[in-house]
């Protein structure tokens, strides 16, 4: 099968969709040319860097019958807007009974990991987990995104992209005909059965390196990347942890109040579940502080694949604990 | 100006129906009937009737908290209106929105929004739509002077005056964002300076007339539908209650103001100049007044009628299908 990158799986999702339906309108502050060069200027708009302006747009064209697609490059850039996201886009379907429908698709990018510093590295999804009316995913492959943008397309909600910065020109597997992934349905990217190991965006990567170490050991994961975060597929890790006895949560966003503790109290609020648990479940997160800029010390406060690897051998270390 | 007589009497009655809806929302509002909060529209009936009697179904409006006179100027069914602020099923959001949350867009009304200057760049994307769909259809906005201190409010004139959108903005200019006054609030001093830094056309008018308002929206919304552009129409008006109904919220405003402007009443001044044109006879006064009570009589018992949400439908519409 031919391989294209991340980003070139995004934009082909886009193209297919613009060229499937004339309602449909691109802004963003870096135009995609190509695009630009097939669909004009007026549909595939280069923006001002105003983003309430155009993320509150969106929602005007979505309320007025267009789809949108909307680049807002870093999620930290979305805090600015963060007024037309929270209290308009999330609530807008439900605000006014349901009159209306507001199918915009936001992206941005999300994770450290390039020295950006604290202002352009931040993976927020947690909070807008928060505001019921937005659905969230998260792909982590050109496969992956490119599905997951078909159904965007095909949904009448405001739907919020969070893609890696460390994705951009990753390469994958594409195929040429049309599919689409369901929201809601993870992907278990490695078979295992001693320990569980759900992990979010680029923490799936460390997850797969530290299961083809630790596989050496005789220890076998099961790594599970949920690919959407709204809907999440709480059965996929249900039954995975029924069959493990562990779990392990990796995320590099901080650990107070995160999708991961989402995901641990989905595991453990559930009777049958909790009662296959072998020990308690383990989340490894970025350390409870904004980025910092230096490398040492970014590299410091982001998990990877020895961090999960210790948090690892200790679980399977431990006696089997008697609930 | 080209006005008709049918005309005159359509902005009168429109005019006559904001205000009797409205004293009748606060009459139930008092009486402890209606729940949340209700920013009432009264003082200010000349700016929706004026601008609105230009735009047709497929014109599209945003509105703000204060919106029960766009709605009804716009052509939305005061039933479904009453059943909303009343918080029943049969409103017009299902009882989710309330009175600062009303939006028909079967009828091109896309909602009001309760946060100052949000609805804004909303009216932006609407403006987008309207230009791609390239049938000459405008969009109105409607905000008070406190949303011009926003952010998003600058955002929009820019995005608007650099897209040459049909958008009409109507800044509804009744002096003061809750208690303080926009001249305390605004380096500019006068609004109509802002739209000027964007070049963007603008012009203020006494909003407590509804023929000044009328005349200016329809040359601005005539010369937005040829696509010229976005235009700024600043009303000066002031508004009789407090921010919102309330029995604790202080009203700071000089009282002697409030009355002074109780005085340009935009209703009854219109009302002789159509008794002395012979548009208007006593008779036909007392005619549509009839006819408003009626309407307004019947949305309430409507609302009242009308039964509320199951606790269950708390959890629909957080998404579409």
């Amino acid at each position: 099968m031919r391989e294209i990158t991340y980003d070139q799986a995004a934009l082909e999702a886009i193209q297919e969709e613009f060229r499937r339906n004339p309602k449909t309108v691109h802004l963003s502050t870096d135009v995609p040319l190509d695009l630009q060069a097939e669909f004009g200027a007026e549909r595939i708009r280069g923006t001002p860097i105003s983003e309430s302006g155009f993320v509150g747009a969106a929602i005007g064209l979505a309320g007025s019958g267009f789809r949108t697609v909307v680049n807002i490059r870093m999620a930290t850039f979305a805090f600015v807007a963060m007024d037309q996201l929270i209290n308009h886009a999330a609530k807008i379907t439900y605000m006014f009974g349901g009159q209306a429908k507001f199918p915009i698709l936001y992206r941005m990018t999300v994770g450290a990991g390039i020295s950006a510093a604290a202002e352009h590295s931040i993976s927020p999804y947690s909070m807008y987990m928060n505001a019921p009316g937005l659905k969230i995913i998260l792909p982590t492959t050109p496969y992956d995104i490119k599905g997951l943008f078909r159904t965007a397309f095909n949904d009448t909600n405001p739907v919020i992209s969070f893609e890696h910065t460390a994705f951009g020109n990753l390469k994958g597997e594409v195929p040429e005909y049309d599919y689409s992934i369901p929201f809601g349905q993870a992907n278990i990217r490695r078979e295992g059965s001693d320990v569980t190991v759900v992990a979010l965006a680029k923490m799936v990567y460390e997850a797969l390196a530290a299961a083809t170490e630790l596989e050496k050991t005789g220890i076998s994961l099961e790594v599970i990347d949920p690919r959407t975060l709204v809907p999440l597929d709480h059965e996929t890790i249900k039954s995975s942890v029924r069959k493990t006895g562990r779990l392990i949560v990796v995320d590099e966003a901080c650990p107070t109040c995160g999708a991961t503790a989402e995901i641990v109290s989905l595991v453990t609020t559930d009777k049958s579940t909790f009662a296959r648990l072998k020990s308690p479940p383990v989340r490894i997160c970025g350390l409870e502080v904004p980025i910092p800029f230096s490398p040492p010390l970014e590299k410091h406060v982001i998990p990877d694949k020895d961090r999960i690897i210790r948090a690892v051998r200790e679980l399977v270390s431990e006696p089997v604990s008697e609930y | 100006m080209n006005i008709s007589r049918e005309q005159m009497l359509r902005l009168y009655t429109t005019m006559l129906t904001i205000r009797r809806f409205e004293e009748r929302v606060a009459r139930e509002y008092y009486a402890g009937n209606i729940a949340g909060f209700v920013h009432s529209y009264i003082g200010e009936e000349a700016i929706a009737t004026g601008v609105c009697a230009h735009l047709d179904k497929e014109d599209r409006l945003v509105s703000h908290h204060r919106g029960h006179g766009h709605c009804i100027a716009k052509g939305a069914d005061m039933r479904r209106m009453m059943g909303e602020i009343y918080g029943k099923r049969t409103g017009y959001c299902k009882g989710k929105g309330g009175s600062m949350h009303i939006a028909d867009f079967s009828i091109g009304m896309l909602g009001a929004d309760g946060i100052v200057g949000a609805g804004l760049p909303i009216a932006v994307g609407a403006a987008m739509a309207s230009q791609l769909e390239k049938r000459h259809k405008v969009v109105a906005v409607f905000f008070g002077d406190g949303a011009c201190n926003e952010g998003e409010f600058h955002e929009a004139l820019n995005l608007a005056g650099i897209w040459k959108l049909p958008l009409l903005f109507v800044c509804e200019n009744n002096q003061y964002g809750v208690n303080t006054h926009y001249k305390a609030a605004m380096a500019a001093q006068e609004i109509t300076r802002i739209p000027e830094a964007y070049h963007i056309r603008n012009q203020s008018v006494d909003g407590n007339d509804v023929l000044a308002v009328y005349e200016a929206a329809g040359e601005a919304i005539s010369r937005l539908r040829e696509g010229e552009g976005p235009y700024f129409l600043e009303c000066m008006t002031y508004r009789w209650h407090k921010h919102f109904l309330s029995n604790y919220l202080p009203d700071l405003r000089p009282q002697a103001e409030l009355e002074s402007w109780k005085k340009k009443d935009p209703i009854p001044a219109f009302q002789s100049r159509l008794l002395n044109q012979g548009i208007l006879t006593v008779e036909k006064i007392q005619e549509i007044e009839t006819k408003i009570a009626t309407q307004v009589e019947e949305a309430v018992k409507f609302a009242l009628e009308s039964p509320y949400p199951e606790p269950e439908d708390a959890l629909e519409d957080v998404y579409s299908g």
